[in-house]
C-alpha cells in the first residue's frame, strides 16, 4: 500500500509545528515540576504511570523514526489473557502496570 | 467540499451542532450505538435508545438535510452483565430491518475481560447470521493493542463473516498496519485526549497509505468536535496533499465501504 509522502519541506514543518510543540514541552516540564513539587512526590514517582511517562521521555530522545508508534507500545498492555472480569471499571489509565517488568 | 461523518452520537449534540455540519457539506451521517455515560439497567432502556436512534434521531437531522444512519448493539462498556447482555441481543433484531440501520456497531472490547468477549462473539454470530454489517470500537489507551488482536481474533474465527465488510475503528499508530494487514477496514477517530488528533491522522495517513481507511470526530457527550474532519482534511492540504486523496479519505471511502450496506445512499 503506498504510503503519501508530505510536500512540506523540514523548514516549512519547523515553520509551522515548532511553536505548538516547543509549548508541550514545558508542558511536560511543568507537569514533573508539578508532582515534584506536591506532598507525597516519592509516592507518586513509584507509581507505573510516572515509570512509563519517563519511559517514554528516553524513547523521544533517541532519535529514532517511529516514536510515535513506539510510545503506543510502551503503553500498551501486552499480556495475551483477557481480563477475569470487568465489574465496575470502566477507564483506562494511560499505561501498563506490566511496563518495564 | 463534502464530507461523510461515519461515526458520530448525535444524541449527544445539540441541534446547532446538525446546522453546523449541515453548513459545512456534512449531509451524510451515521451513528453507532453507545454507552451513555451510565449502565442502563434494562433491556427496555436499551429499546427507548434504539427507538430514538431510528426515528427522532433520523427526524431531527432531515430538518437539516442531513441523511442520518445508524448502527444497533450494546456496547462493550455495558456487556459485563450477561443477562442484561442476553436480553438485549433478543431485541436487536427488531431494529436491524428498519430502513436506516446499517449494521451491528459499535460493538468491540473495553477492557479486554471474558464476559465483553463473550457477549461480541454473540453479536458477530447475529451478524453473520443476518449477513450485516459490523462497526467495531477498539477500546481506549493501553487496552487498545491487546483489544484490537483479541477483536480481530474473535472476528476471523467467524468464517462467514467478510473482514471487507466490517470497520474496526479508533485506530492509531500502533494497530493501523496489524488491522489492515488482515483484511478489515479501519478508522482514525479525531477525538481530543484519549484518541487521535487531526495533525497525527494526517502523519498515519502519510506513513500507512489511503486505502480502505476513514476518519470521524466520534463526537459524543465528552469533549469532542463535530467538525473535527474538517479540520483534518485542511490539516492534509496544508502539507500540499491533493484535493484527490482529501475527497477519497473524507468521502471516496466512507461511501465504498457504507455502500456495502444496499440501504446506504450518500448524498
Amino acid at each position: 500500500m503506498a504510503a503519501h509522502k508530505s510536500q512540506m519541506s523540514s523548514n516549512a514543518i519547523l515553520d509551522v509545528y515548532f511553536i505548538e510543540n516547543r509549548a508541550r514541552l514545558i508542558e511536560v516540564a511543568a507537569f514533573l515540576d508539578r508532582l515534584d513539587r506536591a506532598g507525597n512526590a516519592a509516592k507518586g514517582k513509584s507509581d507505573f504511570r510516572y515509570k512509563a511517562f519517563l519511559a517514554a521521555l528516553k524513547i523521544l530522545v533517541e532519535g529514532k523514526e517511529g516514536r510515535a508508534k513506539e510510545l503506543q507500545m510502551l503503553f500498551s498492555d501486552l499480556s495475551p489473557e483477557p481480563l477475569e472480569s470487568a465489574a465496575g471499571m470502566k477507564s483506562a489509565s494511560g499505561a501498563w502496570k506490566g511496563v518495564g517488568k | 467540499m463534502k464530507i461523510i461523518e461515519p461515526h458520530i452520537h448525535m444524541v449527544s449534540r445539540t441541534t446547532d451542532d446538525y446546522q453546523a455540519l449541515a453548513i459545512s457539506g456534512i449531509y451524510t451521517i451515521t451513528e453507532p450505538a453507545f454507552w451513555a455515560g451510565y449502565d442502563r439497567r434494562t433491556a427496555e432502556g436499551f429499546r427507548d435508545y434504539f427507538t430514538q436512534l431510528t426515528g427522532f434521531e433520523h427526524a431531527r437531522a432531515a430538518k437539516f438535510g442531513i441523511r442520518h444512519y445508524c448502527w444497533i448493539c450494546l456496547n462493550p462498556k455495558e456487556a459485563e452483565d450477561l443477562k442484561l447482555a442476553e436480553d438485549v441481543l433478543a431485541i436487536i433484531p427488531e431494529f436491524l430491518d428498519k430502513p436506516t440501520v446499517l449494521g451491528i456497531g459499535e460493538i468491540g472490547l473495553n477492557k479486554n475481560s471474558r464476559n465483553e468477549i463473550k457477549v461480541l462473539e454473540k453479536h458477530v454470530a447475529l451478524a453473520a447470521k443476518r449477513n450485516e454489517m459490523i462497526l467495531v470500537h477498539t477500546p481506549h489507551l493501553e487496552d487498545k493493542l491487546k483489544g484490537t488482536r483479541l477483536i480481530m481474533d474473535v472476528i476471523l474465527n467467524e468464517k462467514r463473516i467478510n473482514p471487507e465488510r466490517v470497520m474496526i475503528d479508533h485506530a492509531e499508530e500502533h494497530t493501523v498496519a496489524e488491522i489492515k494487514d488482515k483484511g478489515f477496514w479501519t478508522g482514525l477517530t479525531l477525538y481530543p485526549y484519549s484518541k487521535c488528533t487531526p495533525i497525527r491522522a494526517a502523519d498515519i495517513i502519510e506513513i500507512n497509505g489511503s486505502d480502505k481507511i476513514w476518519m470521524n470526530s466520534a463526537a459524543d457527550w465528552g469533549i469532542s468536535d463535530p467538525l473535527a474532519t474538517l479540520k483534518a482534511a485542511n490539516e492534509m492540504r496544508m502539507r500540499g496533499h491533493s484535493e484527490v486523496l482529501v475527497q477519497k479519505i473524507f468521502y471516496d471511502n466512507p461511501k465504498a465501504f457504507l455502500s456495502q450496506c444496499p440501504k446506504f445512499e450518500a448524498a
